[in-house]
């Protein structure tokens, strides 16, 4: 019985059918598909552009307010604290600090995945506290990870960098 | 209650692409001219803020989450209308009337540019079962059955909807943000593809990019901000059916949404009172379905009217004196963005070239195929 469901005067709920996977299988469940073929060009515009290609080129960029000191990133044309154009260029390090990570055991289609990938939030050295990094960890073991490790980025070689977010294919644990 | 006044406007664009901006980088371009504009700091003087945008526009979900970095408005309250400008407008003078806030600004904006398969997602908005499995066309022959059985039953010619693309393509080449104005004539018109027929390739708006940015106030405080501050005398939003077996094809949305906006703003009669009209055109034969809807005119006079110039720039009531989305471009969501935008600048009287005389305006916007919905709002000086 469902929840709720004794104390309510209302008509009668319309008693259901239990239903099979074999139900579903053989068409006697009513459903309609649809696959949208939904596509988009996202202009990355000024910022992410620069950003973009010094991903490339095996640089961070950020940018500087002047206004409230905070160097940004990943980069923005404006300060959203001080609603300013933002002052200058800067490159941070590709070095930083795990802000907090998942260790993630499941796909979006809810399928088990063969190795669990640990995604962190990196604090980058060189941007001002809390600008983070979405990013994965990898050459480290699940266990080992900790809030406050510090992390480097690895590279993918020059040729094979794209100008993309995942022209870093991971952070790593920092020795020493 | 206290009356509602735009005290600020800022917009960027419009343009047919984009490709140098984000849209964030449109929007904050925007609301950086609206503040200015308006003399206030968003991130001292804004209490509330209302977007609107619908996220198969955007490309991504939950599309307010992406809303405060580019507008002054992180840590403050701001919600995002799955709907056009106006009803954003709509929200901004509930908010500010209710007292919630002295200050609230809306946004707008179409980065029409950045969707690959604009057809497809239009289709997204069709029922699944019902109406996404027929035929393989594009979806604008959704306007074209309602422009069928809207001039059947009016009983006008194409003659009237090629003289609207002529006038508001004429109109644009006063408005140096009107990307698809022209010089084209009635008879390009009617010569052009009748790719979805009775819709011919020239009476369709081609999609445009931009971003609209508004400042309201409360009226003491726009009294103090502006001496041209612009009453939103009246606000009024409808939905129909979004069953083409059923719908009235007569905008009936745009006809009890106009009913509430001039109730609100004690018009009576509104194709004596009011001045100053931009109403959505995004198929010629919307802007004459609409001069109707909203009684600007009768139905049996319209065709003569429009030959006879009474709705041009120098007529007694011109309507998308602007070019309209014919010159301006489709902008999506903020469509109603850019009609406000005209009648707030004709009613300061900043619109240059273009000027007309005018005290009370109205702007309409229709939430586009496939719908029978849509948002007024009526302004006066």
């Amino acid at each position: 019985m469902a929840v709720g469901k004794k104390d309510i005067s209302c008509p009668p709920y319309v008693k259901g059918r239990e239903i099979k996977a074999e139900d579903i299988k053989e068409g006697k469940v009513t459903y309609w598909e649809h696959h949208p073929d939904i596509r988009y060009s996202f202009t990355a515009g000024q910022a992410i552009s620069r950003f973009l290609k010094g991903l490339k080129e095996g640089k961070l960029l950020a940018t500087k307010c002047d206004h409230c000191g905070r160097i940004m990133f990943p980069p923005r044309m404006f300060c959203e604290l001080c609603f300013r154009p933002v002052d200058e260029w800067c490159e941070v390090k590709d070095t930083g600090v795990v802000e907090t990570f998942s260790v993630s055991y499941i796909d979006p289609d809810a399928k088990p995945l063969e190795e669990p990938v640990i995604v962190a939030v990196i604090s980058v050295d060189g941007a001002s506290p809390k600008m983070g990094f979405m990013h994965i960890l990898g050459e480290v073991d699940p266990d080992d990870v900790y809030i406050g490790m510090k992390v480097k980025a690895v590279w993918k070689s020059e040729s094979e960098r794209e100008g993309s977010v995942t022209d870093i294919k991971y952070w790593k644990p920092l020795e020493g | 209650m206290t009356r509602v006044a735009v005290v600020g406007a800022g917009y960027s664009g419009f343009n047919s692409n984009t490709p140098d901006l984000s849209w964030k980088e449109l929007m904050y371009e925007a609301a950086v001219r609206a503040y200015e504009d308006a003399g206030v700091d968003p991130r001292k003087d804004v209490d509330a803020f209302v977007t609107c945008a619908e996220d198969f526009w955007e490309g991504f979900a939950i599309f307010d989450e992406f809303v405060p970095d580019q507008l002054g408005a992180v840590l403050k309250p701001t919600f995002t209308v799955d709907a056009d400008f106006l009803y954003g407008i709509a929200n901004a003078v509930m908010i500010i009337k209710s007292g919630l806030a002295d200050i609230a600004v809306v946004e707008a904006h179409s980065k029409a540019s950045d969707i690959l398969t604009f057809g497809e997602v239009i289709k997204f908005a069709f029922d699944p079962i019902w109406l996404r499995p027929i035929g393989k066309a594009h979806p604008y022959y959704f306007a074209a059955l309602e422009k069928s059985a809207y001039m059947t039953a009016r009983g006008y010619s194409d003659d009237v909807f090629a003289k609207v693309v002529e006038k508001n393509k004429a109109n644009g080449r006063l408005n140096s943000d009107a990307p698809y104005a022209g010089k084209v004539t009635a008879d390009d018109v009617l010569r052009s593809e009748a790719v979805f027929y009775p819709i011919r390739k020239l009476e369709i708006a081609q999609r445009a990019d931009g971003a609209i940015v508004f400042v309201l106030a409360r009226e003491e405080i726009a009294r103090e901000l502006t001496d041209t501050p612009i009453w939103v005398s009246g606000v009024g939003w409808w939905s129909e059916t979004s069953n083409y077996d059923t719908m009235s094809f007569t905008a009936a949305y745009a006809r009890k949404s106009a009913e509430m906006a001039y109730k609100m703003a004690g018009i009576t009669n509104p194709a004596r009172q009011i001045d100053v009209a931009e109403v959505d055109d995004r198929f010629a034969f919307k802007e004459v379905q609409h001069i109707e809807a909203l009684k600007l005119a009768k139905s049996n006079e319209i065709p003569e009217l429009v030959e006879g110039g009474y709705f041009g720039r120098g007529g007694d009531l011109p309507v998308n004196v602007s070019g309209g989305s014919l010159s301006v471009g489709n902008l999506l969501e903020a469509t109603g963005g850019q009609k406000a935008l005209e009648v707030v600048l004709q009613l300061r009287g900043e619109a240059g070239r273009r000027q007309v005389d005018a005290e009370v305006g109205v702007a309409q916007a229709w939430r586009y195929i496939p719908t029978a919905s849509g948002a007024v709002a009526v302004f006066s000086r």
